[in-house]
């Protein structure tokens, strides 16, 4: 176990301890918080870097998790414990402070990602193959139950997308081929109750919980618009918000699936990638209505706040996934056009938001950037990185 | 990775058949064998292919053609599809599903070449 004993203390006895502590590791002699730590995929190699976001720095690179291709990772709430969901059906629970892996399970044989519950005791899993959502005991990996998808019209189960947590123990889930959400009760994890939307529209993509915990949105690939449930009222059932958005208009080719998690608020307005269009959607969550679009560089991927809302940062799908921009929430214009690197995959705010992480995949590494300034800060090698993902994740609904 | 390699060769065979069988097409596409051969692209070219491959179809197929939101692309699945098809999905997309023409990227005769690769499993992008 980690040392109890205080800094002054360890300082104090360090001389005469020096032998007796030699067995230690050096990482366990040190104290400290997890506050300001974070993970780093690096997808090709089935490695994870520990960051930490105060120091700019790479602590530690952990490897044997498998195909980390769109790995996604929450944490415990404790924010000790990173849940990393491998492609490949791998979960891997590393322990940032130690720097290992605590335990690993294979649980599919393809997945997608997953999310940690309200209390922090069940760690969901979204499996495209088998389809279905399991539910596992966040300490030991534990299999508690195994939700299966509804068969589509092929006789398998649909592959389930948009995983999130929800207040009420609840995880809201999309089921592409059957166009379904689903709402899993698991205040007991080990008979999880499940409420099926079915008919919410064609071949819903992702799904997002909003900050409030109140809307659970899917956006849909099949057609233009988006669902929406209120899980105040979800015997109100699923409304179709922004129908047909694009009318009229020619789709462009999708070359990659926008990302609804993580998505951007600022104040009543969120701010979605249009699906096809070269476009960010800005919706009014007062009525769910589309208030503007703000023309971008391509066809955005993720559209994330920074967490004072005042900026949303957008990067793109092939063959515009060079570029980040800024869009300015005030003003809903683009006000930055920054190129870190070659294929950018994600970006991360640190948690009040003076920085941000983005990994450029082709280049190998990873680009800290000032947010006021645009001053790129620090570079830091990375095998092929994706998916950027920091501790303070652990506090926040729907990640 | 032995059964793979042998699945390989089953589909590499199965290839070489159908080719014969099929003979010299009369539209002026290039058959898979001169793909594997004479047609193949430039070295350069080869890794940028295998590169898309990899990282932008393996956006729904997988980093290693396993299958996401999009089917996997493995020897094994792809085995009963006719390769001029896999090309045409390749070059076209598929209207009502999530799958982009990709013409815009690559030639006719580069997505051939990326099938004959696919269909033999060899897709390692080479250092």
């Amino acid at each position: 176990m980690f040392p109890t004993r205080g800094i002054l203390a360890a300082a104090f006895a360090a001389a005469s301890l020096c032998a007796g502590v030699s067995a230690v590791p050096a990482s366990a002699q040190q104290l400290r918080g997890t506050g300001d730590l974070g993970i780093v995929i690096e997808r090709a190699a089935g490695r994870v870097q520990v960051v930490d976001t105060t120091a700019r720095a790479s602590l530690a690179t952990i490897g044997g998790l498998g195909d980390l291709s769109h790995a996604s990772v929450v944490f415990s709430r404790d924010g000790r414990y990173a849940y990393v969901f491998g492609r490949d059906g791998g979960l891997t629970k590393v322990d940032l402070l130690r720097q290992r892996i605590e335990r690993r399970v294979m649980q599919a044989s393809n997945s997608i990602g997953g999310a940690i519950s309200q209390d922090g005791r069940v760690v969901a899993a979204q499996n495209y193959t088998p389809g279905g959502v399991k539910l596992f005991d966040a300490g030991s990996l534990e299999l508690l139950a195994d939700v299966v998808a509804t068969p589509g019209p092929d006789g398998i189960p649909s592959k389930v997308v948009g995983l999130a947590d929800a207040p009420g123990g609840r995880f809201l889930a999309s089921l592409f081929d059957t166009g379904e959400i689903w709402v899993i009760d698991a205040a007991n994890p080990r008979a999880p109750k499940v409420e099926k939307f079915a008919n919410v529209g064609r071949q819903p993509y992702d799904g997002l919980v909003t900050p409030d915990g109140r809307w659970y949105v899917a956006g849909l690939f099949g057609e233009d618009g988006l669902a929406l449930l209120d899980l105040w009222h979800p015997e109100r059932g699923v409304a179709r918000i922004l129908d047909r958005y694009g009318r009229g208009e020619e789709k462009l080719p999708v070359y990659k699936m926008p990302h609804l998690r993580g998505w951007a608020i600022a104040g009543s307005f969120a701010f979605l990638p249009a699906v096809g269009r070269n476009e960010v959607l800005v919706v009014d969550m007062r009525d769910w209505k589309e208030v503007a679009r703000v023309a971008v560089a391509g066809q955005p991927v993720f559209a994330i706040a920074r967490p004072d809302a005042r900026q949303v940062w957008v990067n793109f799908a092939f063959p515009d996934n060079g570029k980040v921009q800024v869009i300015d929430t005030e003003t809903r214009a683009v006000v930055r056009t920054l190129e870190p690197g070659k294929a950018v995959l994600h970006l991360e705010f640190t948690p009040r938001g003076e920085a941000v992480w983005i990994s450029a995949r082709d280049d190998n590494k990873v680009i800290v950037y000032d947010t006021a300034t645009f001053a790129p800060l620090v570079m830091l090698p990375a095998d092929s990185p994706s998916g950027i993902f920091f501790t303070s994740r652990a506090a926040r609904m729907g990640f | 990775m032995v059964p793979a390699a042998a699945l390989a060769l089953a589909a590499l065979a199965a290839l070489a058949s159908s080719a014969a069988a099929s003979g010299a097409t009369d539209d002026g596409t290039v058959t898979l064998a001169d793909a594997t051969s004479a047609a193949a692209p430039q070295p350069a070219r080869q890794r940028e292919l295998l590169h898309l491959l990899k990282q932008d179809c393996g956006s729904c197929h997988g980093m290693r053609l396993t299958g996401g939101l999009g089917p996997a692309l493995t020897p094994e699945a792809l085995r009963t599809r006719p390769a001029e098809s896999l090309v045409a999905t390749i070059v076209s997309g598929r209207p009502g599903t999530a799958m982009p023409p990709w013409r815009r990227f690559l030639s006719e005769a580069e997505a051939e070449w990326l099938v004959a690769r696919m269909l033999m499993g060899d897709v390692d992008v080479p250092h």
